[in-house]
């Protein structure tokens, strides 16, 4: 089962970095897609660097919910800070349910087009599953436990980053790995507002009727996608080796 | 020493510990037993100040423990509890170093702690340093939660339920462990129970508490013989207090000049037992002997029996 998954790790990982170093070998597989001699594999722009330029945003956005999401989380849990509770819950989840489209049309008249609006999309769009998870991370820690923490001495700080945060790590992950391929994909708008990205080949075969297009921007996305869902969970695996709640 | 004097705790109307005044002798085990809801475990726990007090103090060796943080309070006075409370996330070395590692002991000593306290506990150090808590048994989860509680060599240990999450079986062996640790490292041990057998086999004196009062204060067998009012009596148990008595003395402490043909018994075997084989025997006598096995004379059932009365 195991080596089964490494195989196909390998496999995604392989096939993706082809097709972005070499993208004109793929061209006799997107032929049939296209039409009236339109070109097969997508050439206004290099691929590698769109790709790159995709994760860059993806993982800026999401590192920077991931603080704010992260931290909204302990203030709440806390019991001076039990009262943001309502309010913090309101701003994640105007977040999650405005929708990134909307977000980008507001942004762009504010911030100009680029990858500002997109970066603001996606922030607000990710901070909903990181925001939970902490906060059922920290409250789960068992009661035992932290009583313990306490009885031994340990100050609210020392408790917190000791023995909380450490303990609800995994599911805090857990919630990054979630915003991040959310993010992944809804990183593609981002291209309507000229945003570097692989939206912007989907969005070129739309505008050109060129499905060849349309679905290598897709499936690029995707494969990224899946391996950085792969990646974080490899990291979350590590991490739960030594946290485990009996 | 531990002088607590007047303590009060409300929560909202009620009063869970009701102006308690009790004095904990030094290197000696005070056992505070109750029923659930009796304040007992707020009590213990105002010592370390985890509940903060509405009125009344603490004093520690003639300090007030009010008069310093909280938390620095804390990592001189050992915290065991139910459940052991072991940081899952931490393997039973790091465990147990917590509150040298917060004092910020040298990682030599915490190292040379670590293992004479595994030692201590019968946890063999080149086997279970390294195990993470999910990796042991209930008892040895006890275990450590002991040896973490005692590894700052506190002066005082605080004991809330230690042993309410064992089985029978290994209970009697931790309890034993407990007296064998209380003699070796010369603590002061407050310990909370609600049962009634375990504050007699370990309290050097037992406070017995109820509905946030501290009924009586005083070494076991005055308990069962002096109770204080009836719910003290219900409490230590009016139907075999004979036997509990009987349970409290050691047949080299009861032991008189002679001998008998009876079969011989340890000194210190309890009266109880003496007599639990005596009955199981058909005999009426039995030798005491030390534990190299020197006669130190005889019990008879006569004798026993005049220890089980309250005078």
């Amino acid at each position: 089962m195991r080596i089964a998954a490494g195989v196909l790790r390998c496999a995604a990982l392989t096939l993706l970095a082809a097709f972005l170093l070499r993208p004109q070998s793929f061209a006799p597989l997107f032929a049939p897609l296209t039409q009236y001699g339109a070109p097969p594999i997508y050439d206004q722009g290099n691929l590698l660097a769109l790709a790159l330029a995709h994760v860059g945003t993806v993982l800026v956005a999401t590192a920077a919910s991931a603080v704010v999401a992260v931290a909204l989380g302990i203030l709440v849990t806390r019991e001076q800070g039990a009262e943001f509770l309502p309010i913090s819950r309101a701003i994640v989840n105007i977040g999650q349910t405005f929708p990134p489209v909307a977000v980008l049309a507001l942004a762009v008249p504010l911030v100009g087009f680029g990858e500002k609006p997109t970066l603001i999309a996606l922030f607000a769009y990710g901070l909903l599953p990181i925001f939970e998870n902490t906060m059922v991370g920290l409250r789960s820690c068992p009661a035992a436990v932290l009583e313990a923490a306490s009885g031994m001495g340990m100050s609210p700080r020392e408790r917190l980053f000791r023995v909380e945060v450490p303990l609800a790590m995994p599911l805090i992950l857990e919630g990054i790995r979630l915003s991040t391929v959310i993010n992944v994909g809804t990183a593609t708008l981002g291209s309507t507002v000229a945003a570097k990205g692989l939206g912007e080949v989907i969005i070129a075969g739309l505008l050109s009727n060129n499905a060849a297009f349309v679905l290598q921007g897709g499936l690029a996305t995707g494969l990224m996608a899946m391996l950085l869902y792969d990646a974080i969970a490899m990291i979350e695996r590590r991490v739960c080796r030594t946290v485990r709640v009996t | 020493m531990i002088a607590i004097e007047h303590l009060t705790k409300r929560y909202g109307s009620t009063t869970v510990v009701d102006d308690v005044s009790m004095v904990i002798e030094r290197n000696s085990i005070t056992v505070i037993v109750g029923t659930s809801g009796s304040g007992k475990s707020t009590l213990l726990r105002m010592v370390n100040r985890l509940v903060e007090p509405e009125s009344g103090r603490v004093l520690i060796d003639g300090r007030d423990t009010a008069h310093e943080p909280a938390h620095l309070l804390r990592r001189r006075i050992g915290y065991a509890i139910q459940g052991h409370g072991l940081f899952p996330h931490r393997s039973v070395a790091e465990n147990i170093a917590t509150v040298p590692h917060l004092l910020g002991w040298e990682p030599a000593r915490i190292r040379s702690r670590v293992t004479a306290l595994l030692e201590a506990l019968q946890l063999d150090p080149a086997v279970f340093a390294r195990k993470y808590p999910h990796q042991l048994s209930g008892g040895q989860q006890q275990r450590v939660g002991v040896a973490r509680a005692l590894a700052a060599e506190p002066e005082v240990l605080l004991m809330d339920e230690p042993f309410g999450a064992l089985d029978p079986i290994i209970r009697d062996k931790a309890q034993d462990d407990l007296l064998d640790i209380q003699r070796r490292f010369a603590t002061t041990i407050v310990l909370v129970t609600h049962d009634i057998d375990e504050a007699f086999r370990l309290g050097d004196r037992v406070a017995v508490m109820s509905a946030g009062r501290l009924l009586q204060y005083d070494r076991p067998e005055v308990l069962l013989k002096h109770p204080a009012d009836t719910l003290v009596a219900r409490m230590t148990g009016l139907s075999d207090r004979a036997m509990r008595l009987l349970a409290l003395t050691t047949a080299g402490e009861a032991v008189v000049p002679g001998a008998s043909d009876g079969p011989g018994v340890a000194s210190s075997a309890s009266l109880r037992e003496v007599l639990c084989e005596l009955i199981w025997r058909g005999v009426d006598s039995a030798n005491v002997v030390d534990a190299a096995g020197a006669p130190l004379g005889r019990l008879t059932i006569a004798t026993i029996l005049a220890h089980g009365r309250p005078s």
